[in-house]
């Protein structure tokens, strides 16, 4: 099961190690377990692990940015779909007071995203001096 | 009074824009613009305390996000010493490998960048573009919509896009509530026509995460970014609530392309007094920072902008520079309408055609430009022969293949039908035989028949509620019958789980295998390496509807009947009016017509006709020993009892020649054999006998077609190959006779 960044891509050269959220290995999501049940539409993304992995693969390629967006994307896997959309809406301009953009921050270190957590708070700190925060 | 040429060239497509001079304080200035801020980085105990101009405390919203994401400071230090023309060398220099120049890149500052991009001129960008260039392979990206939102349609239209080798494709929506059905379509079109392609619908974010989330769409490029903070902010976004937004949508699997262009923060009145490519500079530094793996850009929706001022098409293909040397996937616009002048719009497009981006356009609209709804439309399903013919040119790989008419037709039907059962399958409202038909054949929207709208939005907001998803497409797919389809629908759900086209500038190949900067980059290093159009991929590049054999335009001869007799070999005649009508050594023989389509024969007797109504006596003789008009009219000249001779080629070029003259001077020269018609033929027979019998001889009045050459010429050449191949060194001339055989 090592990884090594060469193994890219994934999909064709090291199926085994990518799997769905729900445990299925790459090579069971056929038409036929389609047919027969055993896939759902929630099983058809991509796992915290397969984003890290392909975090790894940016990063060995000296894409830093790229692999600190996938590591973020490994963590906001997790954050449901409305809360993520909630915390974009609160990060556009004139949206959150500091104190509720901390709030997101902490939100999302309950879902283990501590590099986005640290992102928010790095954006509330900018928008405090810049004057993009929601006058509370 | 004014000139009439003026005048003329006032109705030209091109006055229907307006150029401007410079006016650097609205932004209205390409690049180098006064006002742009001498690069500078100064960096104190591992913080940067000054930028461009800027202390830290006045760095507004752009320059903290890139000071904070995008500045490697360990290699600023040597980049920013080094002087800028000896970077722009090196970005020209094929000894320098692009992993140096991305390298250095990440420690320059905005500013920097735009100044040394500011120093090479077109060729150079070229050549740093094929240099920079992310993936190995260019490709291309296809803009599919149309007026009525019809699925069969849009399914037709992305399977054609598909099939011809885009590898990505767009769509929008007229009524926002459209979206999950023709993303849908998208889909179910894309893969019926080849596996792999990407699919995008452009909407506004929520729901185009909602569609992203169910596997309906697999990329995005919607995330729009700005040179100057109060843009930014007008654009209702920060730096970090896009990052954030680019995140997001990488952990739902979809492939993020960020946005960005010359000319908008000059559109939105706050260019800052800044060059439109110092401002992209500094998107581009953003859109790195933030993490996209590419950007779309080359002024986009604001081209006719940029075009505006001097310097402006260079400007844009600048950034698109700018853009792959930082290491970003490029879609080079070419989308948006960039000028009324074809001549002015293709003259902009080489730019990036001829190194090749990653897609040349974003967005080639695969159906007429009245169905394009993003206001695109640039080149449009009008413009595809040219655009092949373009790349079958310049032997170049724009990412559009040519495919019979018959297999569109096919996969355009196979597609709308796929989508009908699809829409049957999942309970949407039907998609009538006879939208599948107009679909299939019809030239746009307009033809198709319509739809009840009101129950096709009802239906896909109900389509949302039950949480359809790629998964059901695909298994509806399957259930009725397209089980190819179902499996390449289905492998577009699998791809989002192993998430490779989150990668640089990745595109999917019909096997299912990612392509991207990871596993197939682009180490052009000069002549001989990187990606080159030849073997099969040039071989079919070439392989035109529209190109026919040279065998094949000529036709066979075989079997016509014969027109002239021979007689022996011709001696000089002493009868004072005879004129010689000389031909060439394929007249009526191994050729039957002309250029112009006219029968030898009837040629033959209009000259004759008209060497007799001026008192003149024609004999005609075979001149086989050369090809060259001039020389078959010189050796006829010789044998006429007058001296004088009217020499003929196969191909109907023809000339008046008297013996005491030099063969390659002449009494009158006809060139212009496709405007001959018979009557040509009989004034010139008169003319020629005009001169044998020394009569007042006005020249015949010749027409011009300064286009029958283009038109002609390949037909010209193949002619007189066959006038060539008649030739029989040293034969004497011959007598001919008309036969009795009637004119056809």
């Amino acid at each position: 099961m090592q990884f090594d960044p060469s193994d890219y891509p994934l999909g064709t050269r090291r199926p085994d190690l990518v799997a769905t959220p729900g445990g299925m290995p790459l090579h069971e999501v056929t038409l036929e377990a389609g047919r027969a049940g055993r896939l759902g539409a929630d099983d058809m993304r991509a796992t915290p692990d397969t984003l890290r992995l392909q975090a790894e693969v940016a990063r060995a390629a000296g894409r830093t940015q790229l692999a600190e967006n996938l590591e973020r994307a490994a963590e906001l896997a997790l954050v449901p779909d409305d809360l993520l959309l909630e915390a974009y809406t609160a990060l556009r301009p004139g949206r959150a007071t500091a104190s509720e953009l901390e709030e997101w921050a902490v939100r999302l270190e309950g879902f283990e995203a501590a590099k986005t957590a640290a992102f928010v708070r790095e954006a509330a700190a900018v928008y405090e001096e810049r004057g993009l925060l929601a006058h509370g | 009074m004014g000139s009439r040429r003026f005048a003329s060239r006032a109705t030209r497509d091109l006055q229907l824009e307006q150029l401007v001079s410079p006016y650097p304080e609205l932004g209205l200035v390409a690049a180098n613009g006064p006002n742009d801020p001498a690069p500078e980085l100064v960096v104190e105990n591992g913080e940067v305390t000054r930028m461009d101009g800027r202390d830290a405390a006045d760095f507004d919203v752009i320059d903290r996000f890139v000071v904070a994401h995008g500045l490697d400071l360990e290699v600023a230090v040597e980049a920013m010493a080094l002087d800028d023309l000896a970077i722009a060398r090196m970005l020209v220099d094929i000894g320098v490998p692009r992993a140096e120049l991305v390298r250095l890149s990440r420690g320059l500052t905005p500013a920097k960048l735009a100044c040394v991009i500011g120093l090479l001129d077109p060729v150079e960008l070229m050549l740093a573009m094929r240099k920079l260039r992310s993936r190995r392979a260019p490709g291309n990206q296809a803009h599919v919509t149309n007026l009525k939102e019809s699925p069969a349609l849009l399914a037709a239209d992305a399977a054609e896009a598909a099939r011809r080798g885009f590898a990505e494709m767009e769509t929008t929506v007229g009524v926002a509530r459209y979206a999950p059905l023709n993303a849908i379509a998208l889909l179910v079109g894309s893969q019926t026509g080849r596996p792999g392609a990407m699919t995008q619908c452009a909407v506004e974010e929520r729901r185009n995460l909602e569609l992203a989330i169910r596997g309906l769409v697999t990329y995005a490029e919607t995330l729009s970014v700005y040179g100057t903070e109060p843009v930014f902010v007008d654009g209702d976004d920060t730096p970090w609530s896009k990052a954030f937004l680019g995140a997001a949508y990488a952990s739902r699997g979809v492939k993020v392309r960020f946005t960005s262009g010359t000319g908008s923060e000059a559109l939105m009145g706050y260019a800052q007094g800044m060059s439109m490519l110092y401002l992209e500079a500094r998107c581009l530094a953003v859109v790195r920072a933030a993490g996209s793996q590419g950007v779309q850009n080359g002024s986009i929706s604001c081209v006719a902008l940029a075009l505006s001022v001097p310097g402006g098409t260079r400007a844009i293909l600048g950034e698109n520079v700018l853009a792959a040397w930082l290491d970003l996937e490029v879609a080079s616009g070419n989308d948006a309408i960039a000028s009324h002048s074809e001549i002015r719009k293709t003259a902009k497009l080489m730019g990036q055609f001829l190194p090749g981006t990653d897609f040349v356009t974003s967005g080639y609209s695969v159906m007429p430009r009245h169905d394009n709804t993003f206001g695109g439309g640039n080149f449009d399903s009008d413009d595809l022969d040219e655009w092949l013919t373009i790349q079958r040119d310049w032997q170049v790989d724009a990412g559009i293949e040519p495919v019979p008419e018959d297999e569109l037709l096919h996969v355009r039907e196979r597609a709308a039908r796929a989508v009908q059962s699809v829409f049957a399958g999942l309970g949407l409202p039907a998609i009538s035989d006879d939208e599948v038909a107009v679909a299939t054949s019809g030239y746009d929207a307009r033809e198709m028949p319509d739809r009840d709208r009101a129950a096709d939005v009802e239906a896909a907001d109900e389509l949302l509620a039950r949480g359809v998803s790629g998964l059901d497409v695909a298994l509806a797919l399957d259930a009725a019958g397209f089980q190819d389809v179902a499996e390449a629908v289905l492998g577009m759900q699998r791809q989002r789980v192993s998430a490779d086209y989150l990668q640089t500038a990745a595109i999917i190949d019909p096997g299912g295998l990612v392509r991207s900067a990871v596993n197939d980059p682009n180490e052009y290093a000069g002549p001989g390496t990187g990606y080159r159009l030849e073997g099969e991929r040039w071989e079919l590049l070439q392989d035109l509807p529209h190109v026919v054999a040279p065998a094949d335009i000529l036709g066979d001869l075989a079997g016509a009947e014969h027109v002239v007799v021979e007689r022996g070999w011709a001696s000089r005649g002493d009868d004072p009016s005879e004129v010689v009508v000389a031909v060439g050594p394929a007249f009526a023989a191994a050729l039957r017509r002309t250029i112009a389509d006219l029968d030898h024969r009837a040629v033959l007797d209009a000259v004759c006709e008209g060497i007799r109504e001026s008192g003149g006596r024609p004999r005609i003789v075979r001149i086989a020993r050369v090809a060259d008009v001039a020389f078959i009219a010189h050796d006829g000249a010789r044998l006429s009892g007058s001296g004088v001779a009217i020499g003929l080629q196969s191909k109907g070029t023809a000339v008046i020649q008297r013996a005491d003259l030099q063969p390659l001077d002449n009494l009158e020269l006809f060139g212009m054999s496709p405007l001959y018609t018979l009557e040509s033929y009989r004034a010139m027979g008169r003319n020629a006998a005009g001169y044998a019998l020394g009569q007042r001889v006005g020249p015949v009045p010749t027409q011009l077609d300064n286009f029958a050459r283009a038109k002609l010429i390949v037909r010209t050449t193949l002619l007189h190959a066959r006038e060539t191949q008649a030739i029989v060194p040293g034969a004497a001339p011959v007598e001919l006779e008309l036969s009795a055989a009637p004119v056809t």
